[in-house]
């Protein structure tokens, strides 16, 4: 049976439609004066995804209130980027969405980069666009095994962790390290890609697709996945608009929006690949839509391998990037501006800025408030994950309890990011 | 759409609702009277289809341009932000007022169209409460919330403003410019 057809293939819906809860958009309230049992959900439950306390009102099995309490991972970060210098303050960023760790700093550092108004080189465009790539297959290959073993698919976590190493293999080849990178400069990124990096990606390219089949196999006809997954917190176009979702939950409810290409940045113009969009809007078609985009991935890094251009991979000016190691050594002018930028930082222009990129979970926004100084005024991350997380009560009405597992797990949040 | 043309398109309807407007490095900039918010917001929404709002910003702009301690860490420090000091022709133009609440909307639709952006602002004194546009785009709601959290801003008209990410009984609202970063208080010393 094609994806197609295992997607049609009727469900009895449990649910009636997503409508959004007024007066209150994030939370449900419980009907007054009648014996409801409250529950607590988390903040320690290995299916919240970090540590998310959700306040539940059951009516036996049905959800009727619902409300959320975040902000146990809460950390500051907005104002620790206030007080680091712009170089400084981009390990920060990936830290925040652990799971889209490259998309963050994306956003930072082309926020920072259209203020300064630095031209970033072309091979550094496709590279950064090779990674965002990767990032996102790592990203849903970690949704797609969690949301397995919460449903019971044991399995499946194993192999999309097999997978999740091999993407980290390559990240661990170019930037030294596995997670958060530290890998795009302000014009550019650190290091050009090592040698023997195209052999060991391009295996990687031939085997996932195969990969990404498998677990369609596994799932997308799996009965008991579709039972569980299949018009469960189910959420309306517009409601899905007026709510802020972004990304696969969004394009799950069918509205053919994805920034890469209707927005493009980095390298995405010049590639060619396809927008993944669901038509119901419900658990099911964004796991559908997250598993189909990971194949849109692999071809994105199957062009950017074929396609990459050669040249500089980071700008000249040496107001803003750090020489090259080897010219320390015999450039006083290059020492002096080691030490400059590492100690004081340069001056970034007066202004502002809101730079969206297409993270796994979508809209990815940084917007960056400069005084002039060396540091940032303010920075503020519109996280895809919090306004994903914000949209829990408008999916789970009338949901049952088990329900809300596979809801919270399919609108992939990441806590890290929610709380920042 | 440049900022001059949509200033002018929603000031045909609402005349005297913006206040200014500038052309960003990234999208136009209006600014907006604080008590025509509202209907701004819903002619954008409705007439101009700016359904889709990405985040609500608050920005304390306490000290904006100003000199501030030069190394960190150290209070005796060169004062490298010192205008002249190396390199900064000029200080920046100074904020009307302290507090900047940016709504950063988009229009969102079906097809390979770029998205239409707009930042609207709304300049606040320390005290003063911004209307809510959880009624327009009810993604606001904790949004909202957490910029009064953060930074302290009431906003009008919101069902449920609590705190969002701090503790419900912290003190002061962190994202201050003058909420102090280190030395918090030590607890139970008053118990010895």
């Amino acid at each position: 049976m094609s994806i197609a057809e295992q997607a049609s293939s009727p469900v009895v819906a449990l649910n009636t439609p997503a409508v959004i809860p007024t007066p209150t958009p994030s939370k449900i309230d419980p009907p007054a004066g009648e014996d409801m049992l409250t529950v607590n959900f988390g903040p320690n439950h290995p299916s919240t995804h970090g540590v998310l306390r959700l306040i539940v009102t059951l009516d036996g099995e049905v959800i009727v209130g619902l409300d959320a309490d975040i902000g146990y991972v809460h950390t500051g970060f907005e104002k620790n980027f206030e007080q680091k210098t712009y170089w400084k303050a981009i390990p920060y960023a990936p830290r925040m969405d652990y799971l889209g760790f490259f998309a963050n700093e994306l956003a930072y550092v082309g926020a920072v980069e259209q203020l300064i108004g630095i031209e970033v080189p072309e091979r550094a465009q496709w590279i950064r666009t090779l990674f965002a790539e990767l990032n996102r297959l790592h990203s849903h290959l970690i949704y797609l095994g969690t949301s397995g073993i919460e449903l019971g698919a044991m399995s499946v976590f194993f192999y999309c962790t097999r997978d999740r190493d091999s993407v980290l293999d390559l990240f661990e080849m170019v930037t030294g390290v596995r997670m958060h990178d530290r890998y795009p400069q302000f014009g550019g990124v650190a290091e050009d890609l090592p040698k023997g990096f195209y052999d060991v990606c391009k295996e990687f390219c031939r085997q996932m697709p195969k990969n990404i089949d498998e677990y369609l196999d596994l799932l997308a006809g799996n009965p008991i996945w579709k039972g569980r997954l299949k018009g469960i917190g189910k959420i309306l176009p517009e409601d899905a608009i007026a709510m802020g979702l972004s990304g696969p939950n969004l394009r799950a409810s069918g509205v053919d929006y994805d920034l890469r290409r209707n927005d493009p940045y980095l390298a995405y113009d010049k590639l060619d690949f396809d927008v993944v969009t669901g038509q119901n809007g419900d658990c099911y078609d964004r796991f559908l839509c997250r598993t189909l985009e990971m194949h849109q991935s692999v071809r994105i890094i199957e062009q950017c391998l074929e396609g990459m251009p050669s040249g500089p991979v980071i700008a000249a000016d040496r107001k803003y990037v750090l020489p090259p190691r080897h010219e320390l050594h015999t450039s006083m002018e290059s020492l002096i501006h080691h030490f400059k930028i590492v100690t004081e930082g340069y001056r970034v222009p007066a202004g502002e800025v809101y730079v969206t990129i297409e993270s796994p979970r979508g809209e990815n926004g940084c917007y960056v408030v400069s005084d002039g100084g060396p540091r940032p005024w303010r920075v503020k991350f519109r996280a895809p994950s919090f306004v994903a997380l914000e949209a829990t009560a408008t999916c789970m009405r009338s949901a049952y309890v088990a329900d809300m597992i596979a809801i919270v797990g399919s609108l992939d949040t990441v806590m890290g990011e929610v709380d920042r | 759409m440049t900022a001059e043309e949509l200033a002018t398109a929603v000031g045909q309807t609402l005349p005297g609702a913006v206040e200014s407007h500038t052309d960003g490095v990234d999208m136009p900039t209006l600014a907006v009277a604080p008590d025509r918010l509202l209907e701004v917001c819903t002619l954008l929404r409705d007439g101009h289809g700016y359904n889709f709002l990405s985040a609500v910003s608050a920005v304390d702009h306490l000290g904006y341009g100003e000199e501030v301690a030069g190394y960190f860490g150290s209070a005796r420090g060169r004062d490298i932000n010192r205008t002249g000091s190396w390199g900064s022709p000029e200080t920046p133009a100074q904020p009307p007022k302290r507090f900047a609440v940016t709504y950063h909307l988009a229009h969102v639709a079906g097809g390979a169209e770029p998205p239409r952006r707009v930042r609207l602002q709304i300049w606040l004194d320390d005290g003063v409460p911004a209307p809510s546009v959880v009624s327009i785009w009810p993604t606001a709601d904790w949004h909202e919330r957490e910029q009064y959290d953060l930074m302290g801003i009431e906003f009008t008209g919101h069902p449920n403003l609590r705190r969002l990410l701090m503790p419900a009984d912290w003190d002061g609202h962190p994202l201050r410019k003058d909420h102090p970063i280190g030395g918090e208080p030590v607890q139970f010393t008053d118990a010895v």
